[in-house]
C-alpha cells in the first residue's frame, strides 16, 4: 500500500500513509464484535423492558439492532473525527480523500454503503475493490470520498537519549569531523541515524552486518588516524559519526579517564 | 551537511507546537478570537514552508511526518468544506431540503419509477398470459391462496384483531426491513446501477402480478383498501431510494459532467443521504400505517374510508414532494448538508 499524497493551493505536498486491508479488517472485526456485545446488552435491557410492554419492547429492540451498527459507525467516526473503537486499536482513521474536513454525510454513505460492500459474503466485494484500488478505498469510501490512512507515530526522535552525552573521540580531530559533515550525503546520514533507532530491532548478524558497511563507508570517505579509528568497534563508530553530524557542537561530556592519557 | 538541522528543529519547534495547540482546541470544538485565527494562518504558512524544506533533506523522517501530520491538520481547518456551522434543524431539513433534493433529481425518480412500472406491466402481464407464474413472481405466500380465498380468510380472521398486542412490534418489522431494502437499493448504485434497476423492477414485477391477480377474481377494492393506507407513502419511498441510487449510478458515468469522479461524488454526497435519511422517515410513517390501519379490513373499517384515506395521503404526498421548501428555493438549491 502506498500514501496518499495531498497537495496544498500553497505547493506544499504532505503525504498521509494508506492503511492496508489487514489492519482494516482486524478493526472491522473488534467492532463487529462490540457491536454484538452491545446487542447483547440491548436484549437484555429490553427484556427488562418487556415486563411493562412485551410489544413495545419488542418492536423498539428491532429497530435497535438493525440501527446500531449504522449508529455506532457515523457517530464514533464523527465524534472521534474519522475513528471507531476498532480503528482506534489499530490506529487507523477515515480521512477526506482531499485532505479536507470530514463531513457528516460522507460517514452516513461510507457506512450505508457497507450493505453493497458486504456482498455476496463477508466483504468479498469491499475487499476486492480495496485491493484494486490505488488509495485501497472501498465502494463506500469511493462514494464518500474517504480515505482510511494509517496514524504516523507524532514523536520526533530523542537525540539527546538516543546519543547521550558520551565522550565523541572523533571531536579531536575538527577538521577531519568538518571533512565528515562535508562528504557524507543527508540520505547517508538517515541511514545511519535510522540503523541507531532501530539496532534493538535487529537480528545480532545483521546487526553487525549493517554496521560493519556503514562503517567501512564512512571510514572510506573520511580517513580518521587509525588508532582513534580502530579503537572503536563499528556501531561505535556509526554512533560517534551520527553524533557529529546531527550535533555540531560537542554537547558537555565526561571524557573517560584513558582519553586523557 | 548544509543545513544545520538541530538549530532548524530547535528553532521551528516552538512554531510547531503553538501551531499543534491551536488545533487541539480547535478540534475539540472551540472557536477562535479573529486574531488567533491569523495567527493559525500564520503558524501553518510557516509549518507549510518548513514542511516544503525538510521534504529536501532526507534525514529527519521523523519529523517530517510530524510535520506532515500536523500541516494535514491545519489544512483541514482551514480549508474547511462547510460554508455554514449552523445546527442541523429538523423540520427545516425534512420540509425543505428533502423536497428540494427530490426535485433536483426529478429525472432519476423519473427512471426509477418508470423502472417499477415497467415491472408492474411484466408482472400483471405474466399473470394474465400464465397463471402458473404465480408461483415464481408472487412473494409473501400470495401464490397459494386465490385472491378470494385469501380476502374470506383476512375478513374473517380480521388480522389486525388477529394481532392484536404487536401492532408495535410488526410495525418495528416493517420500517426495519424496508429500510434495509432501501439502503440496498441506494447502495447498489455502485453497481453502475444495474443492480438498483433489478431490485426496482422485480419489485414491480410482484406489484403487477399480485396486484392483477387481485382483480381478476374481483378483489381489487379489497387489495386497493388493504394496499393503499401505508403503500401510498411506502411505494413512493423505495422509488425514492431508487432515485438515489440512480443518482449514485449517474454520478458514476459521469456523463454530460467534465468534473472528475471523486468531484462528482462529492458533489451528490449531501444529496444522497438526504434522500435516503428522507425514505427512512417516511418508511417509519408507512410501517406505523401498515401494522396500525392496514391490517383491519372490512366490516371494521369500510374499504372505501381506508381508500380514500390512502389516496389523500398519496395527493399530501405528491403536493409535499413537488411544493414543499419552494419559496426558499428561488435562489437556485445549493446541496445542503443534512446533518451536524
Amino acid at each position: 500500500m502506498t500514501h496518499l499524497r495531498i497537495r496544498t493551493p500553497e505547493g506544499v505536498e504532505f503525504t498521509l500513509p494508506i492503511a492496508g486491508p489487514v489492519s482494516r479488517a482486524l478493526a472491522y472485526l473488534l467492532d463487529f464484535l462490540l457491536v454484538v456485545a452491545v446487542d447483547a446488552l440491548l436484549i437484555f435491557l429490553f427484556s427488562l423492558l418487556s415486563l411493562i410492554s412485551r410489544d413495545l419492547s419488542e418492536a423498539l429492540l428491532q429497530i435497535g439492532l438493525f440501527a446500531l451498527p449504522i449508529v455506532y459507525g457515523v457517530l464514533s467516526e464523527w465524534l472521534w473525527r474519522g475513528q471507531t473503537v476498532g480503528k482506534r486499536a489499530f490506529q487507523l482513521r477515515v480521512v477526506d480523500a482531499e485532505g479536507l474536513k470530514l463531513r457528516p454525510s460522507q460517514l452516513i454513505l461510507r457506512n450505508l454503503l457497507r450493505a453493497v460492500d458486504f456482498l455476496p459474503v463477508f466483504y468479498l466485494v469491499g475487499g476486492i475493490t480495496t485491493l484494486l484500488n490505488r488509495k485501497g478505498q472501498r465502494l463506500g469510501d469511493l462514494a464518500a470520498g474517504t480515505v482510511v490512512i494509517r496514524i504516523p507515530r507524532l514523536a520526533s526522535p530523542d537525540l539527546e537519549s538516543l546519543l547521550g552525552s558520551r565522550f565523541n573521540s572523533l571531536r579531536t580531530q575538527p577538521h577531519l569531523a568538518a571533512r565528515l559533515r562535508q562528504r557524507i550525503h543527508a540520505a547517508e546520514a538517515a541511514i545511519a541515524l535510522q540503523a541507531l533507532l532501530r539496532r534493538d530491532d535487529l537480528e545480532p548478524t545483521a546487526r553487525i552486518a549493517l554496521f560493519r558497511s556503514l562503517a567501512d563507508d564512512f571510514r572510506a570517505q573520511v580517513a580518521f588516524p587509525p588508532d582513534i579509528a580502530e579503537s572503536l568497534t563499528d556501531e561505535q563508530f556509526v554512533r560517534n559519526v551520527v553524533d557529529l553530524l546531527y550535533r555540531p557542537k560537542a554537547p558537555a561530556t565526561t571524557p573517560p579517564v584513558q582519553a586523557q592519557a | 551537511m548544509i543545513l544545520d538541522l538541530e538549530r532548524f528543529l530547535a528553532q521551528e519547534r516552538p512554531h510547531w507546537q503553538g501551531l499543534e495547540q491551536l488545533l487541539n482546541r480547535l478540534e475539540a470544538g472551540d472557536s477562535l478570537a479573529l486574531e488567533e485565527a491569523r495567527h493559525l494562518h500564520a503558524l501553518y504558512e510557516r509549518a507549510s514552508a518548513d514542511l516544503a524544506r525538510l521534504a529536501t533533506f532526507a534525514a529527519e523522517p521523523e519529523s517530517r511526518r510530524y510535520l506532515e501530520s500536523l500541516v494535514a491538520r491545519a489544512y483541514a481547518e482551514i480549508h474547511e468544506a462547510r460554508t455554514t456551522r449552523t445546527r442541523f434543524r429538523f423540520l427545516h431539513w425534512f420540509l425543505a431540503t428533502f423536497p428540494q433534493t427530490f426535485r433536483r433529481h426529478f429525472r432519476a425518480f423519473a427512471v426509477s419509477l418508470g423502472i417499477s412500472l415497467l415491472g408492474t406491466v411484466f408482472g400483471s402481464f405474466a399473470t394474465v398470459v400464465d397463471p402458473d407464474s404465480r408461483h415464481v413472481t408472487m412473494a409473501f405466500g400470495h401464490d397459494e391462496l386465490t385472491p378470494t380465498q385469501r380476502v374470506q380468510r383476512e375478513e374473517a380472521e380480521q388480522t389486525g384483531a388477529a394481532i392484536h398486542g404487536q401492532h408495535a412490534s410488526f410495525s418495528g418489522q416493517l420500517m426495519t426491513h424496508n429500510t434495509q431494502v432501501s439502503i440496498g437499493t441506494l447502495a447498489l448504485g455502485m453497481s453502475w446501477g444495474i443492480g438498483t434497476l433489478i431490485l426496482l423492477f422485480y419489485n414491480g414485477v410482484i406489484l403487477g402480478a399480485i396486484g392483477t391477480d387481485y382483480v381478476l377474481d374481483g378483489q381489487g377494492s379489497f387489495l386497493a383498501a388493504w394496499i393503499l393506507p401505508h403503500g401510498s407513502i411506502e411505494l413512493p419511498a423505495i422509488f425514492i431510494a431508487g432515485q438515489a441510487g440512480l443518482v449514485l449510478a449517474h454520478a458514476l458515468f459521469g456523463r454530460g459532467s467534465n468534473l472528475s469522479l471523486s468531484r462528482r461524488l462529492r458533489a451528490i454526497a449531501p444529496d444522497l443521504v438526504t434522500l435516503i435519511c428522507g425514505v427512512a422517515v417516511l418508511l417509519v410513517y408507512a410501517g406505523i400505517i401498515e401494522a396500525f390501519l392496514s391490517q383491519y379490513h372490512e366490516p371494521v373499517i369500510p374499504y372505501a374510508l381506508k381508500i380514500t384515506f390512502g389516496l389523500a395521503e398519496l395527493i399530501g404526498l405528491i403536493s409535499f414532494l413537488t411544493l414543499s421548501g419552494r419559496q426558499s428555493s428561488t435562489v437556485p438549491a445549493k446541496p445542503t448538508e443534512p446533518t451536524r
